[in-house]
């Protein structure tokens, strides 16, 4: 299930193209000797993972095949600008927090992250310019915030709202090449995929599948397996109650009150707690959700909104979370 | 007084005996049909076993129970009322402002509660100790300030307090309030598709909570709106006429505003802005009937709430157990129908 793809960060440094300005950049021993086999190129050709591994930390120029195309990083980025919380939390999971100088507004975690008032959701390509950054993260490009930043000569990596888990994984470990801390975003992945299969593994056979009702909000909108958040879950074993409700594959069906009752799931995880104030007594109080087994037997997990929005390194955690409240209902099942 | 109107101003009783069978048609579908099967007879059992005295078996478990009497029941009369209370209140508007493309909406209540909703799902910090929940009432306030704009900007006009200036005072200021309301809904991300399905409109979480909050405006409104129906035919003639009729036109004018208001400013509070409704059914009611008010007026309480209680039903089963935003439905399935009616039927609209 977690295979993951490091391919697909493309990462080739260019061991020439930095030789003019040896003076500044060298504090590092060149530990790309490895990459002066690699010609001199901006190929987008996929390198071999083995070769990226061992190439990239301190070999600036690197070249990252962001989703938004090549992107060139000349030295070793000291003015990282993040419009994105996920990355945020990534940069930072990684050990790049100190070349990190601003990020955007709704960008919480962790605490000692130099929060702006930078807009992600209607970023401004000047707004973002007036920090003279060397890198900028985006998660959103409303428009022409890409086009307009590179236009200006400063170099972005926009790491869309990731789609599947390997995704996710691979977007940190091009955040890590992108900054000289590719090793440890290696291993951040690493880790993430062991914690996970852990605490998955300490999970009992189900005789009877248990099931799950994931809220987004108090309207009821949900998410399918084929989302993030439902692939994330999918080793649990559990099945979703919104797969049914999402005949046009949008992955966030809005579902209907009768058939959230009369599916009766194992399980409420709440991702509507911070936005929302949605805990376990106003899910109680909602008409006819007194009758659902899992607020009879307590089983609401009220979810960080945050960490259930973003695809960073803090998935742990809510996997954590959810399998507790899984293990917490065991004995009663059996 | 109306002397010369042709003899279709009278109310029917076959009219009124259509409308309320269509009007129980929708209703009993509307407690029948669901994303969940339950099966006539027990629905039938469980109903009457609310009669004292009475005890019948039915297979109902508790949790169908619930799913009957918490989410079904209370879904259908919500619908009802507020179906009823949009399309009165859209006959009204079309009455007062002798405009046909009037709706519940026109003078700003809609926009008015969508900046209030907005304001709440953004700022009101999300807590479950509110007393009251902000979000109904700050779309109720929003509603009522956005026409109270709309009136004093509209009566403040130095030349002519006409119908006409206080329309275009009222877009004027729905246009000003709905982009205040875009401004607070784009700079704050995660809200939007909270506040997008607010505006939207759904029945889906509705319970006797929502019936109890709005019944009471729904009814003195929708009473006011009925007694004074009249009026709106005088009003039809033209202001000066109707001044010579012994009608002031700017006091009816302001009663039927100030009701058809806070009942829509009721409902949206708990509904959202369930759009189209206000316009096809009393254009329906009327191109089927007549364009006499004493007519359009009550067939409209009874048609409107069946309708929306049917766009209920679909937007609960059609994509089931997917739910659509019943605005969608109400103008998806209602501006096709509405055409059909427009092109097969003879009548005229005023």
């Amino acid at each position: 299930m977690f295979r993951r793809l490091i391919p697909l960060v493309a990462v080739v440094a260019m061991v020439g193209a930095a030789c003019g300005s040896g003076d500044s950049d060298d504090s590092r021993p060149p530990a790309t000797q490895t990459t002066t086999s690699v010609p001199r190129t901006t190929s987008t050709e996929p390198q071999e993972p083995t070769t990226t591994t061992e190439a990239v930390d301190g070999g600036f120029p690197v070249a990252i095949d962001a989703p938004n195309g090549m992107v060139r990083i000349e030295s070793k980025p000291e003015r990282v600008v993040s419009i994105s919380p996920t990355s945020t939390e990534v940069l930072f999971a990684i050990g790049a927090g100190e070349q990190v100088i601003a990020v955007d507004s709704m960008s919480n975690f962790p605490t000692n992250a130099p929060v702006t008032d930078l807009s992600a959701f209607t970023p401004s390509v000047e707004a973002i310019a007036s920090f003279e950054p060397d890198l900028v993260f985006l998660s959103f490009d409303p428009g022409d915030i890409v086009a307009g930043l590179e236009a200006i000569g400063i170099p972005v990596i926009l790491h869309g709202t990731a789609l599947s888990v390997d995704d996710a994984y691979a977007q940190w470990e091009q955040t890590g090449a992108a900054t000289g801390h590719f090793a440890e975003a290696v291993g951040l992945v690493a880790d993430t995929v062991v914690n996970m299969e852990t605490e998955f593994d300490s999970l009992p056979e189900q005789e009877v599948a248990m099931s799950y009702y994931y809220e987004l909000d108090p309207t009821l909108y949900s998410v399918t397996s084929a989302t993030f958040i439902g692939e994330l879950l999918g080793p649990s074993g559990m099945m979703n109650i919104a797969d049914a409700g999402d005949p046009d594959g949008s992955g966030y069906p809005q579902l209907n009150a009768e058939y959230i009752i009369a599916s009766d799931p194992t399980l409420i995880l709440l991702a509507d707690t911070k936005c929302c104030g949605a805990s376990g007594e106003t899910v109680a109080e909602r008409p006819g959700w007194d009758t659902l087994t899992a607020v009879v037997d307590d089983s609401v997990v009220e979810l960080d909104d945050d960490i259930a929005s973003r695809w960073g390194p803090r998935i742990a955690e809510l996997v954590m979370d959810v399998v507790e409240a899984m293990l917490e209902l065991e004995p009663s099942n059996a | 007084m109306n002397a010369g109107r042709p003899s279709t101003t009278r109310l029917h009783w076959y009219w009124v005996v259509g409308a309320t069978l269509v009007l129980i048609v929708a209703v009993i579908a509307g407690v029948m049909v669901g994303p969940i099967a339950l099966s006539p007879v027990d629905i039938m059992a469980s109903i009457i076993n609310r009669v004292p005295f009475v005890s019948l078996d039915t297979e109902l478990s508790v949790r169908d129970e619930a799913i009957l009497w918490e989410i079904r029941m209370p879904r259908v009369i919500l619908g009802v009322l507020v179906g009823s209370m949009l399309s009165a209140a859209g006959a009204s508007y079309q009455g007062v402002f002798r405009n046909p493309l009037a709706d519940p909406y026109l003078l700003g209540a809609g926009a008015g509660a969508g900046l209030g909703a907005t304001i709440a799902i953004v700022y009101a910090p999300a807590t479950s100790s509110w007393i009251v929940d902000p979000l109904p009432l700050a779309a109720f306030v929003g509603a009522i300030g956005g026409v109270a704009l709309a009136y004093v900007l509209g009566y403040t006009v130095r030349s002519g307090r006409t119908a006409v200036t206080l329309i275009l005072a009222g877009v004027a200021v729905a246009s000003f309030l709905t982009a205040l309301q875009t401004f607070l809904q784009q700079r704050d991300s995660d809200t939007l598709r909270e506040v997008y399905g607010w505006i939207l409109g759904s029945l889906n979480t509705a319970g006797w909570g929502d019936v109890a909050l709005i019944a009471p405006y729904v009814a003195v409104c929708l009473s006011v709106v009925f007694i004074g129906r009249r009026l709106l035919d005088i009003l039809a003639v033209g202001d000066t006429e109707a001044g010579t009729l012994g009608v002031r036109p700017g006091r009816v004018r302001l009663i039927f505003v100030i009701f058809a208001t806070l009942g829509t400013a009721a409902v949206v509070s708990v509904s959202g802005l369930i759009g189209f409704v206000g316009i096809i059914v009393p254009h329906t009611v009327r191109l089927l009937t007549s364009a006499s008010y004493r007519v359009v007026i009550p067939l409209s309480i009874l048609v409107g709430g069946a309708f929306l209680v049917v766009a209920d039903i679909i937007a609960r089963v059609a994509i089931s157990p997917g739910e659509i935003p019943i605005g969608v439905v109400t103008a998806l399935i209602g501006a096709p129908f509405f055409a059909v009616v427009l092109r097969t039927s003879k009548g005229v609209v005023s």
